[in-house]
C-alpha cells in the first residue's frame, strides 16, 4: 500500500491501490487497483450488484474502506473527509437524484460555488453582493442548458433537467476528477444522448469516470472501459479490446451488445 | 447482616425493571418504524387509570386489572396508529415529535378533567404488601413481584421475537423493510400489531407503576423523560439494550437519590449525555 | 409578509441572476406594515404594554429557534437552556455588578454564546432521535443545575433583588410597561434585522442547503457540522438576549425561564406560525401569547388540551404553519 506514492506519476489524476471493503461476509470491493490518467474518459461497467456505486462511494469517502488507499493527483486522500476530497477536486454525481428540492437551480449552484470559494461562512453580507459567484453559477447553468429554469423550484423541474442539475452541482466544485454515477439513469433513451453530449463537451483537462449500462453510449463516449464483477476488476481495456473479449461477453455483454 | 447498599441496589433493580416494562415497547416500535412517539407514556398512563378505576370503583382485584390495562392501551394505540400515526411514517422527525407531543398534552388534560390532578390511591392485595427480611435488609414484596413480572415480560418477548413466526416477521421488517415486503410479509400489519403490543406493555407498566411512583395526569411527561433516556441509552430496537439501560438508569437514579439527594435528577441526565456522546446509537444500537 | 419572496415568474429573463438574488433581500410592503403595526399597542392598548413586551421577547426567542430548526433543520427540545442562562446572568449581573441594562444584555449574550459554542460541538455530531434526546438531556441538565445551585439562583424561589436602572439613565421602567415594551421592541427589531441579513447571506443559503439535503452537502464540499456549530452559537446568543430582556423587564428570574415547558412552548409557537420563515416565529408567538392571556382564567392543564389539539391539527392539515398556509393561498390567488 505504501508503494502508492511511488506509483503515482504526474499524469495520473486518480488511483486506487488494494481498495477493499466488505459488509460481514459480503465482499463489495476486492483489491481494486485502478489509475485514471489526466483527461481520461473512462467507463465503469458491470452487472447489477457488481459494486460500481460502492467503488464511487469508496473513492469519494462516503464509505470507509477496510483496506487500501486512494490517491488524488499523487496525494494520499484515504483519510480525508468527503468534503475535503471535494475541495481538492474530486466530485461526484448520484445515480438517484440528490438535489435541494426547495431551492432553485440558481441558488443550489450558487451555494456550491460559495462553498468552493470559501464565502459560505459569511453571515453578514447579502448573497447578492457576490456578483462573481452568482455569475459563475449562472454560467454553469447556461452551459448545461438550465438557464431558462434557473429560477424555478428544483422540485418542479422535469426529470431530465434534474439529472443535468446533478452534473451542474458537481461542476460548481470545479473538479479535476468527476465521477458520474449513471448520469442518464431513468432518462428516456432519446434524451440520454443530450446528457452525454453535455458530458462529452466538458473540458479536456477534466478526468471523467462514468457508470453506464447502455453499451452504445459506453462505446461512443469512453476511451477506456473497466469491467467490474463481484466487487473485483474483471478486466479493463480499450472499447475494442473489451468488445472482443469473450469473457466479458459471457459475464456481462451477452446478447445485449448486439441486441 | 448485609450492608444497606444491597437494599438500595434491590430498590434500584426493581425500579429499573419498571422502567424496562414501560420503555421496551417504545424501543421496539422506534427500531421498527423509526417513529418518534412521545405519547408512549400516555398509553402507560391510560393503563394506570384503567387499573385505578377498576379497583377503586368496581372493586376488582388488582391482579385482574392488569390484563385489562394491557388490552385497553393496546386497542387505543392501534386506533390512533390507524388514524394518525400511519400518515406520518415517512414524515420528518419534527412532525412526528409535534403530533405525539400534542397527543401527550391532550392526554394530560383529559386525565385531569376526568380524575382531577391529585395522586390516585390504590389498594394492592394484602399478599403484595409488607416485606421480607433478608439478612437484615427489607425486600418489598411488591418490588419482588414487579421484578418477577418484568422477567416474565422479558422472557415472553425474547421467545416471541426469536422463536415465533410473528417474531421472525418483525425482525425481518426491522432489518430491511423493502426486503420484507418483497418476501410477502405484510409490513403494515406487522407495524400495527407491534405498535399495539408495545403500547399494551406500556399500559401494563403504567398499572404496575402506581404502587411505586404514584399516578397523576403529569405521568405522560414525567416518565416520558425516563423512558426516552432508557431507549436512547439502550439503543433503538434492542431488547437487551433496553434491559441494560433500564437497570443502569434505575440503579443510578435510586442510588443518586439515596446517597446524593441534592443532585436530584442530575445524575441520570449526566449518564444519558455521557453515554450518547460515547455511543450516539446507544449501548446496543446498530445504527 | 405572507409571501416576502419576489415573484420572478412574471418575467424571469429580464432579471439578471444577481438582481434576482438581491431582490430576495428587498423589503416587501407587508413587512413594513407589520413593523408599523408593532407600534400600535402604544396607542391602542396602553394597558397591555407589559403583555406586548412579553410577546416581543418571546417572538425573538422563537426567531432564535427558527434559525436552527426552521433554517438548518436541527430539532432542539432544550433551547430554554440558553434563555435561562441569559435570564440568570443578566439578573446576577444587575444584582452584583451594576444595573445598566445594555451591559447586562451583552454579558448575557456572551455567556449564552459561550455555552452555545461549547455544546455545539456535541449537538453537531447528532441527527434525528439522538439529537432530540441530546438537546432534551442538556436542557434538563441545565434546569437541574439552576435548581440545585440554590445559593446562586434562589432555586425554586426565583432570583430576588434584581434591579434594572433606567435606559440611558433616563427612561425608567414604569408600571405600565411603556419603557419595557419600547426597549424589548427595539432589541427585537435590531436582532431581527441581523437575522434577516443572515438568512439572505451565503451562510443562510448554506443552512437551507443543510435542511434540504444533509447528504448532498459534503458532496459539494460543504462542512455542514461547522455551519451547524456556527448557527447554533448564534441562536444561543439571541436566546440569551431574550432571557436577559425578560429579567430586566420583570426584575426577576425564575426556574420557569429554563424549564422544558419553555422549550416546548417556543417550539409550538414556531410551528404554529410556520418554521423556516422569518415571520413564522413572530406571528406564532403573538397568537400564542395573546391566546394564553385571553384564556388565563382556565386551568393550565386545559390550556394544554387546546395546544395539543392545535399541534395535531397543524401537523395533519397545515404542515407549514399559518404563514405557510397563507402564502399558499396568496400564491393561488396571484396566479389567477
Amino acid at each position: 500500500m505504501s508503494a502508492l506514492d511511488t506509483t503515482a506519476s504526474a499524469g495520473i489524476a486518480l488511483s486506487t491501490s488494494g481498495l477493499s471493503r466488505s459488509f460481514g461476509s459480503l465482499v463489495v470491493a476486492r483489491d481494486i487497483n485502478l489509475s485514471l490518467p489526466v483527461g481520461a474518459r473512462y467507463a465503469l461497467i458491470g452487472p447489477n450488484g457488481a459494486g460500481k456505486t460502492t467503488l464511487i462511494n469508496l473513492m469519494t469517502g462516503m464509505l470507509p474502506p477496510n483496506a487500501g488507499t486512494i490517491a488524488l493527483g499523487g496525494e494520499d486522500i484515504t483519510e480525508l473527509s468527503p468534503q475535503a476530497r471535494v475541495k481538492r477536486g474530486l466530485a461526484r454525481t448520484f445515480q438517484i437524484n440528490s438535489l435541494f428540492a426547495n431551492l432553485n437551480p440558481l441558488e443550489a449552484v450558487t451555494l456550491a460555488v460559495c462553498e468552493r470559494r470559501g464565502i459560505s461562512p459569511r453571515f453578514w453580507e447579502n448573497i447578492g453582493v457576490n456578483k462573481d459567484a452568482i455569475e459563475e453559477a449562472y454560467d454553469i447553468l447556461t452551459k448545461l442548458k438550465l438557464g431558462d429554469v434557473a429560477y424555478q423550484t428544483t422540485r418542479e423541474l422535469p426529470y431530465g433537467r434534474q439529472r443535468l442539475l446533478e452534473i451542474a452541482l458537481a461542476l460548481a466544485t470545479k473538479p479535476k476528477v468527476l465521477l458520474l454515477d449513471e448520469p442518464a439513469a431513468g432518462v428516456p433513451q432519446e434524451e440520454s444522448g443530450d446528457i452525454f453530449e453535455v458530458v462529452a463537451s466538458l473540458s479536456d483537462d477534466l478526468t471523467l469516470l462514468f457508470i453506464e449500462h447502455d453499451m452504445h453510449v459506453v462505446f461512443r463516449f469512453a476511451t477506456h472501459i473497466i469491467v467490474l464483477v463481484g466487487g473485483a476488476v474483471f478486466t479493463e481495456g480499450s472499447p475494442a479490446q473489451i468488445a472482443a473479449d469473450p469473457g466479458v461477453r459471457e459475464v456481462y455483454l451477452g446478447k445485449r451488445h448486439h441486441g | 447482616m448485609l450492608p444497606p447498599v444491597f437494599g438500595v441496589l434491590f430498590d434500584g433493580i426493581a425500579y429499573g425493571m419498571l422502567l424496562f416494562v414501560l420503555s421496551v415497547g417504545l424501543s421496539v416500535t422506534l427500531g421498527l418504524m423509526n417513529f418518534v412517539n412521545l405519547a408512549h407514556c400516555a398509553f402507560a398512563m391510560l393503563g394506570g387509570y384503567v387499573t385505578v378505576t377498576l379497583v377503586n370503583i368496581f372493586g376488582w382485584p388488582f391482579l385482574a386489572t392488569l390484563p385489562v390495562a394491557f388490552i385497553a392501551a393496546a386497542v387505543t394505540s392501534v386506533v390512533l396508529e390507524r388514524l394518525l400515526y400511519r400518515r406520518l411514517y415517512r414524515a420528518s422527525d419534527l412532525d412526528q415529535v409535534l403530533l405525539t407531543i400534542g397527543l401527550a398534552f391532550i392526554s394530560v388534560s383529559v386525565a385531569a378533567y376526568i380524575f382531577g390532578t391529585i395522586q390516585q390511591p390504590i389498594a394492592t392485595p394484602a399478599a403484595l404488601r409488607g416485606s421480607f427480611e433478608f439478612f437484615g435488609i427489607g425486600l418489598g414484596k411488591y418490588r419482588l413481584f414487579l421484578i418477577g413480572v418484568a422477567l416474565l415480560v422479558t422472557l415472553a418477548m425474547v421467545i416471541g421475537l426469536e422463536y415465533t413466526r410473528f417474531g421472525a416477521q418483525v425482525r425481518a421488517s426491522v432489518d430491511n423493510q423493502r426486503m420484507a415486503r418483497g418476501l410477502g410479509i405484510d409490513v403494515d400489519w406487522t407495524f400495527a400489531s407491534t405498535f399495539a403490543l408495545g403500547s399494551g406493555l406500556a399500559g401494563l407498566g403504567g398499572s404496575l407503576a402506581i404502587e411505586i411512583v404514584g399516578l397523576d395526569p403529569n405521568f405522560s411527561f414525567t416518565y416520558l423523560v425516563y423512558v426516552l433516556i432508557v431507549v436512547s441509552v439502550g439503543g433503538l430496537g434492542s431488547i437487551a439494550g433496553s434491559f441494560a439501560a433500564a437497570m443502569l438508569i434505575g440503579i443510578s437514579d435510586i442510588a443518586g437519590k439515596y446517597y446524593v439527594p441534592e443532585l436530584g435528577a442530575f445524575l441520570i441526565y449526566m449518564v444519558m449525555v455521557v453515554v450518547l456522546m460515547w455511543k450516539p446509537a446507544g449501548l446496543f444500537g446498530k445504527r | 409578509m405572507a409571501n416576502p419572496t419576489p415573484n420572478p415568474t412574471a418575467n424571469p429573463t429580464a432579471m439578471t441572476p444577481q438582481a434576482y438574488l438581491l431582490a430576495r433581500g428587498r423589503w416587501h410592503p407587508l413587512e413594513i406594515a407589520f413593523w408599523l403595526a408593532t407600534l400600535l399597542p402604544f396607542i391602542l392598548f396602553p394597558n397591555y404594554l407589559s403583555l406586548a413586551s412579553q410577546i416581543a421577547i418571546t417572538a425573538l426567542f422563537a426567531l432564535s429557534l427558527d434559525l436552527i430548526l426552521g433554517y438548518a433543520g436541527v430539532v432542539s427540545l432544550g433551547h430554554a437552556a440558553f434563555f435561562g442562562l441569559g435570564a440568570y446572568s443578566a439578573g446576577l449581573f444587575s444584582k452584583y455588578v451594576w444595573g445598566e441594562p445594555f451591559s447586562g444584555l451583552l454579558v448575557a449574550a456572551a455567556l449564552a454564546g459561550l455555552l452555545g459554542y461549547a455544546t455545539s460541538f456535541i449537538i453537531s455530531r447528532f441527527r434525528h432521535l439522538p439529537l432530540i434526546m441530546i438537546t432534551l438531556g442538556l436542557g434538563l441538565l441545565a434546569h437541574e443545575v439552576a435548581n440545585s445551585a440554590h445559593w446562586l439562583t434562589g432555586g425554586s424561589d426565583g432570583l430576588q433583588g434584581v434591579r434594572t436602572e433606567p435606559i440611558f439613565g433616563v427612561f425608567r421602567f414604569d408600571l405600565y410597561g411603556k419603557t419595557a415594551y419600547a426597549y424589548s421592541l427595539a432589541v427585537l427589531f435590531i436582532v431581527f434585522l441581523c437575522a434577516r441579513r443572515l438568512i439572505n447571506s451565503p451562510f443562510g443559503l448554506a443552512l437551507r442547503g443543510i435542511r434540504e439535503n444533509w447528504n448532498r452537502m459534503p458532496a459539494i464540499g460543504a462542512d455542514s457540522r461547522a455551519h451547524i456549530r456556527k448557527a447554533y452559537t448564534i441562536a444561543a446568543i439571541i436566546a440569551g438576549i431574550c432571557g436577559a430582556l425578560l429579567t430586566q423587564t420583570t426584575n426577576s428570574a425564575s426556574l420557569e425561564s429554563i424549564s422544558f415547558q419553555r422549550s416546548a412552548d417556543v417550539l409550538v409557537m414556531l410551528v404554529l406560525g410556520g418554521a423556516g420563515r422569518l415571520y413564522g416565529g413572530l406571528i406564532g408567538a403573538a397568537i400564542f401569547m395573546v391566546a394564553r392571556d385571553q384564556f388565563s382564567g382556565i386551568a393550565p392543564q386545559f390550556w394544554y388540551f387546546w395546544i395539543g389539539v392545535l399541534l395535531v391539527a397543524v401537523v395533519m392539515f397545515l404542515p407549514n404553519g399559518i404563514l405557510g398556509g397563507l402564502s399558499k393561498i396568496y400564491a393561488k390567488w396571484s396566479r389567477k
